[in-house]
């Protein structure tokens, strides 16, 4: 769908952040300052430990019938808090199991986004001249690409399989990570410790892992934080066209997917599983905004 | 000017290519094909389906007969529709798809940077607080969820408008699949416009004429606007584009018979001609409005019209 | 240049969608009608909401009544030789193409013959092979077309040879694969005669208008010979695939009539539209193939056990909500010349004893706690094929088996079924002739619709014998024969015979529900 959350992010991302020990330190007081920001952050982290921890308290699993009830309401006395679904599977069980795997589908999808990202940008950025206009030549021409289309035809062709969604879904999304990376590796380049380290005639391959890219973790941890949700929201945007990941596994999408079918009869299917995305990317959401003013200086 | 679109427009003529190559192969290698179905064909007439369509000769004259073809402007025939070639059912779902992407694009642009300047001249009161939570709500509720809910309001409900399909075209029909396609591109452009306008305001221009004693109505549109503009119009090129792929679930959801929806169909019958045709249109209109768009920013930014 | 006049084409058509949809129609029905069309052209369709649309705007020699059965058509009556291979039709008088030229025995021949030559790639030929030499010549085997068994004698006789006798031949000729074409049409304009402009039918509407991914619009053809009968002025055949927004759209009265509806809202209706929701006994079967090539699946203790462990009588009821009846025979109940099917001997025991006794046999197969009996359950991309492959997977647990669901879409399921290189996948089979045969085909050996690979010989000498019996009881005996042996050795898992499922407006008359699920407009009438 999109990698723009913000397009004005990466000018920030570019032009503002510092990755000094101190200006970090600032800025995670800020952030534990931002009131949205933390209880996002608590939001968040009730979820992921209800997500990963919530089935085992269950009494029904994600994927067997309850035989004795079939499309039954959210009721406390049957334990179907959430209700079950059309092959009588509680919908709790499932719901859980689904963010379960919304939020590795998010953080797999963003490490190969940020994989890809960082190690073009750096590359490009720090060898810079023809190798870097090439390079971001190429970023600029991939932004044309109707990207999704090229996602879905690969769906279509190898079949729905969780390792093909997350090599797909990073790779949508890797390209405004290159950009800033790019920027961040321009600013820094010439900066003491590599010009030493040029000097003491270290390989510039080396140069670009060991000392460029572990000085740009604050922008790229930033980016990948608005990053997540729009990767939650690409999942279930697939998920919805049929090429989410196999049963009984689920995902938020799937579930909202199937639920949106049965709107008027069987509402529980859809409000539930609704919820808990709205509540996922609204606290991943804060999360990102809070840490990028946290660490854009201008405002402060 | 003119060189400069000519030479961008030019660039991309190798991606397309290398585009058109990757989803070729890309499809051939897809299990299924186009004369699988629930009925199985008997091997003779599969036999005489591929030798019809060219598709018993080797894949790589294939590749070079469909090229030559797309050289000449011929962009094949059809498996799925075969009344119409590919050509024919692209230009006939055109008008509908660009209708749908044109009306969403206006409307996403101009509420969203009406709801920016609100948002950023009431900042931190209750109108803003208001728009941001409305606005979050668009960036993060998926659009396939908000189709059917706005159906069953406005469609069933209130009965104020039709759930669904072109009709006779009127904009009764046009309402819902725009606001859902615009929703999230609302969001993000007030979001943009928000906080473009709020560190103009603060700037030292705006200060002094602020300190001339300029009404804030004036400084708002005859200073202010333009330079707080320039992040939404960065956004208006990935956006053209967003609209249009979004167009794929709209068209679906609400039955209109545009280009986006053929390009999953086609892709699911193994519509190889019409994949293609459907990527090379996508492509070739998203560059261009992305033009559109750096001409517009030109035109907009002075330092980069002189570089 | 050529893209521009399509253009002007396109822009033009737009216009007149617009002059058209302005004036409103007396009496035009609007039909929800799923995917959109592959052509117009009755050789190269081959679904369902095809025979919608090209059968209401063609017709053949027989045609359907309101219950599905073959009623005279453009034939007005017919002979059969004494040996069952030669029939002889007299055309109607005055029949004529909607440009005003008579529709003549040649034009019959000349649609036989295009349907049956190679070059044509009609992807349901082998449905009239029973025709004389037409196999062969599909096959391209026999070159010479003129050679095929359906001659003109005059203008007005057609006289048609078969291979064999073939009790439901008339029945076949409803279908659209028999139809007659414009000849002096497809002669003139080539690929091109089926544009809209160009067509000429001679069914009891016309196309007018045809916008892809929209709607295709008939009118009616008021030279055809029962346009005094017919009361609706035309149709309008909508294209959209979601079931969930098509009913919405009849529920805003966007439609009149839905050709399916999502089955969780079956009770919602039966509540709120009493009576518009239609569900009707459908000849067809849903079933799951088991690979008998394949261990342990070629052990038919195996396939037994995994039949007999389904739970059928919760199917229909409970998993899809449109009680679908379970299915113990292989071909459904109703066919033609055939009387009721048999049925597993193990039909009337409790499930617990099933549950029991397949797990005996599973035991006997050398499967227990330690050694599973794991396999892959295939089913193509669809909400009611998953719920089922969820539920049957569920029951299968029990018995100690271990299930990976897998799903694919529907190119891909089907040419892995056909690769026989599923271990258990879903199919359905919807009959395509009101004849048992039809069904027992399935399962013959080298037929490529068997795609369980089942082969017995037996089974197939019955069923060759069967289709040189003229003699009907006697041919049903050979086929009942037939399907106990089939039966017998599990060779396959017969689930639940089809349901038809139909939404109709009450402003509908006429729709009569019927084991084939076609209803031709012609038979309705609207009321305001």
């Amino acid at each position: 769908m999109s990698n723009a959350l913000d397009s004005n992010t990466e000018n920030e991302l570019n032009g503002e952040l510092s990755t000094g020990r101190s200006l970090t330190e600032a800025a995670l007081a800020r952030f534990r300052a931002n009131k949205g920001a933390m209880a996002a952050l608590f939001i968040l982290i009730f979820l992921i430990l209800a997500a990963f921890l919530g089935p085992y308290a269950l009494p029904f699993n994600y994927e067997d019938p309850d035989w004795n009830a079939f499309k039954s309401p959210p009721s406390i006395e049957t334990g179907h808090y959430f209700g079950t679904d059309q092959n009588g599977r509680d919908l709790l069980a499932r719901t859980l199991y689904g963010t379960r795997v919304s939020l590795i589908v998010a953080l797999v999808a963003t490490l190969v986004s940020i994989f890809i990202g960082v190690s073009f940008g750096a590359v490009a950025g720090y060898f810079g001249g023809r190798l870097d206009q090439a390079m971001m030549r190429f970023v600029d021409v991939m932004y044309a690409l109707p990207y999704i289309l090229f996602v879905i035809l690969l769906m279509v062709v190898f079949g729905r399989n969780v390792y093909l969604l997350f090599a797909a879904i990073g790779a949508l999304e890797w390209l405004t990570m290159a950009r800033i990376v790019r920027g961040q590796t321009l600013s820094i380049k010439h900066r003491e410790f590599i010009e030493a380290a040029v000097a003491a005639g270290v390989k510039p391959i080396t140069i670009v892992f060991r000392h460029i890219v572990p000085n740009l973790v604050g922008p790229v941890v930033i980016y990948a934080a608005l990053t997540i949700p729009e990767i939650i929201a690409t999942e279930s945007f697939l998920s919805y066209l049929g090429f989410g990941v196999q049963e009984p596994l689920t995902s938020l999408g799937t579930l909202i997917a199937d639920g949106a079918d049965v709107l008027e009869v069987l509402p529980w299917l859809l409000w539930f599983p609704a919820a808990i995305l709205v509540a996922l990317l609204l606290s991943l959401l804060f999360i990102g905004d809070g840490l990028r003013d946290a660490f854009d200086a201008r405002e402060h | 000017m003119l060189a400069y679109a000519l030479k961008r427009l030019l660039s991309t003529i190798p991606v397309l290519w290398i585009a058109i190559t990757a989803c070729f192969f890309i499809l051939r290698l897809a299990p299924g094909g186009p004369f699988d179905g629930e009925r199985p064909l008997p091997q003779a007439i599969k036999d005489n389906l591929a030798a019809h369509y060219n598709l018993d000769k080797p894949l790589i004259e294939q590749y070079l007969i469909y090229i030559g073809n797309v050289l000449k402007g011929d962009l094949g025939p059809s498996f799925i529709n075969q009344d119409f070639n590919v050509a024919e059912q692209l230009l006939s779902g055109l008008p509908y798809t660009l209708t749908l992407g044109t009306s969403a694009f206006v409307f996403a642009v101009l509420a969203g940077i009406l709801a920016g300047i609100a948002g950023a001249l009431y900042k931190n009161s209750l109108p803003d607080y208001l728009l941001g939570l409305f606005i979050l709500l668009g960036l993060v509720v998926p659009n396939f969820l908000v189709a059917p809910i706005l159906q069953l309001v406005f469609g069933l409900q209130l009965d104020w408008l039709p759930v669904g399909g072109w009709g006779d075209g009127s904009i009764a029909f046009l309402v819902l699949p725009v606001v859902v396609l615009a929703l999230p591109h609302i969001a993000r452009i007030s979001r943009l416009m928000r906080g473009a306008l709020i560190e103009v305001l603060n700037s030292n221009y705006i200060r002094t004429a602020r300190s001339k004693g300029l009404s804030r109505t004036r400084i708002v549109v005859r200073h202010a606007l333009k330079p707080a503009l320039m992040p939404v119009v960065s956004y208006l090129g990935p956006a053209a584009g967003f609209l249009l792929t979004g167009s794929v679930i709209v068209e679906t959801i609400f039955g209109l018979p545009g280009i986006g929806r053929y390009f999953i169909n086609a892709a699911l019958n193994r519509d190889y001609g019409m994949v293609l045709g459907t990527v090379i249109f996508y492509m070739v209109l998203i560059v261009v409005l992305n033009l559109i768009v750096d001409i517009l920013y030109a035109w907009l930014d002075p330092r980069v019209r002189t570089q | 240049m050529k893209i521009i006049q399509q253009a002007a084409a396109c822009t033009l058509a737009l216009m007149l969608y617009g002059a058209i949809s302005a004036t409103a129609w007396a009496a035009t029905i609007n039909i929800h009608n799923g995917a959109d069309p592959t052509s117009l052209d009755p050789h190269k369709v081959s679904g369902d909401w095809e025979n919608r649309i090209v059968g209401d705007i063609f017709e053949g020699l027989v045609t359907e009544d309101p219950n599905a059965e073959a009623i005279p058509g453009q034939a007005a009556s017919w002979t059969v030789s004494d040996d069952g291979l030669v029939y002889t039709f007299t055309l109607r008088d005055g029949i004529q193409w909607t440009d005003g030229t008579p529709v003549t025995a040649n034009d019959f021949v000349f649609a036989f013959q295009r349907l049956m030559d190679p070059a044509t790639a009609a992807s349901y030929a082998y449905l009239q092979y029973p025709i004389k030499n037409a196999e062969g010549i599909n096959a391209g085997d026999i070159t010479d077309i003129a050679s095929l068994g359906a001659k003109a004698i005059d203008d007005t006789t057609l006289e048609i040879t078969l291979e064999q006798p073939t009790p439901y031949f008339i029945g076949a000729l409803t279908h659209y694969t028999a139809f007659p074409l414009p000849k002096h049409v497809v002669e003139e304009k080539g690929e091109e005669w089926v544009k809209i402009g160009n067509i000429a039918t001679n069914g009891p509407y016309k196309p007018t208008e045809w916008v892809p991914g929209s709607h295709v619009t008939t009118v009616k053809n008021d030279g055809h010979y029962d346009a005094a009968n017919i009361t609706i002025d035309g149709a309008k055949f909508f294209v959209l695939e979601d079931e969930s927004a098509a009913l919405k759209r009849y529920r805003a009265g966007e439609f009149d009539i839905l050709t399916d509806f999502p089955t969780d809202q079956y009770d919602w209706m039966q509540e709120n539209l009493p009576g518009e929701a239609r569900v009707a006994p459908f000849a067809g079967l849903y079933y799951y193939v088991v690979n008998n090539t394949k261990a342990p699946f070629d052990n038919p203790d195996v396939r037994k056990a995994l039949s007999m462990s389904i739970n059928r009588e919760v199917i229909g009821p409970q998993i899809l909500g449109t009680g679908e009846i379970p299915a113990y025979s292989w071909v459904p109940p109703g066919m033609a010349n055939y009387g009721d099917p048999v049925e597993v001997d193990w039909k009337d025991m409790s499930y617990g004893d099933k549950v029991a006794m397949a797990k005996e046999l599973l035991t006997g197969a050398g499967f227990n706690a330690d050694n599973p009996l794991k396999l892959q359950l295939r089913y193509n991309t669809n909400e009611n094929h998953k719920r089922i492959a969820i539920a049957i997977a569920a029951m299968w647990k029990p018995v100690g088996i271990e299930v990976e669901l897998y799903n694919t879409e529907t190119k891909v399921h089907y040419e892995e079924l056909q690769n026989n290189i599923v271990d258990v996948g879903r199919a359905g089979w919807l009959a395509d002739y009101n004849d048992a045969d039809n069904f027992l085909n399935l399962l013959k050996s080298d037929i490529q619709y068997n795609y369980g690979r089942y082969s017995n010989s037996e089974f197939d000498a019955l069923l060759n014998k069967a289709n040189e019996t003229t003699d009907l009881t006697a041919r049903s005996e050979l086929l009942r024969e037939a399907e106990a042996i089939a039966l017998n050795e599990s060779a396959s898992i017969p689930i639940y015979y089809y349901l038809s499922r139909n939404v109709v407006s009450p402003k509908v008359e006429g729709f009569v529900d019927n084991a084939f699920d076609i209803h031709r407009t012609r038979w309705l009438t609207l009321s305001e």
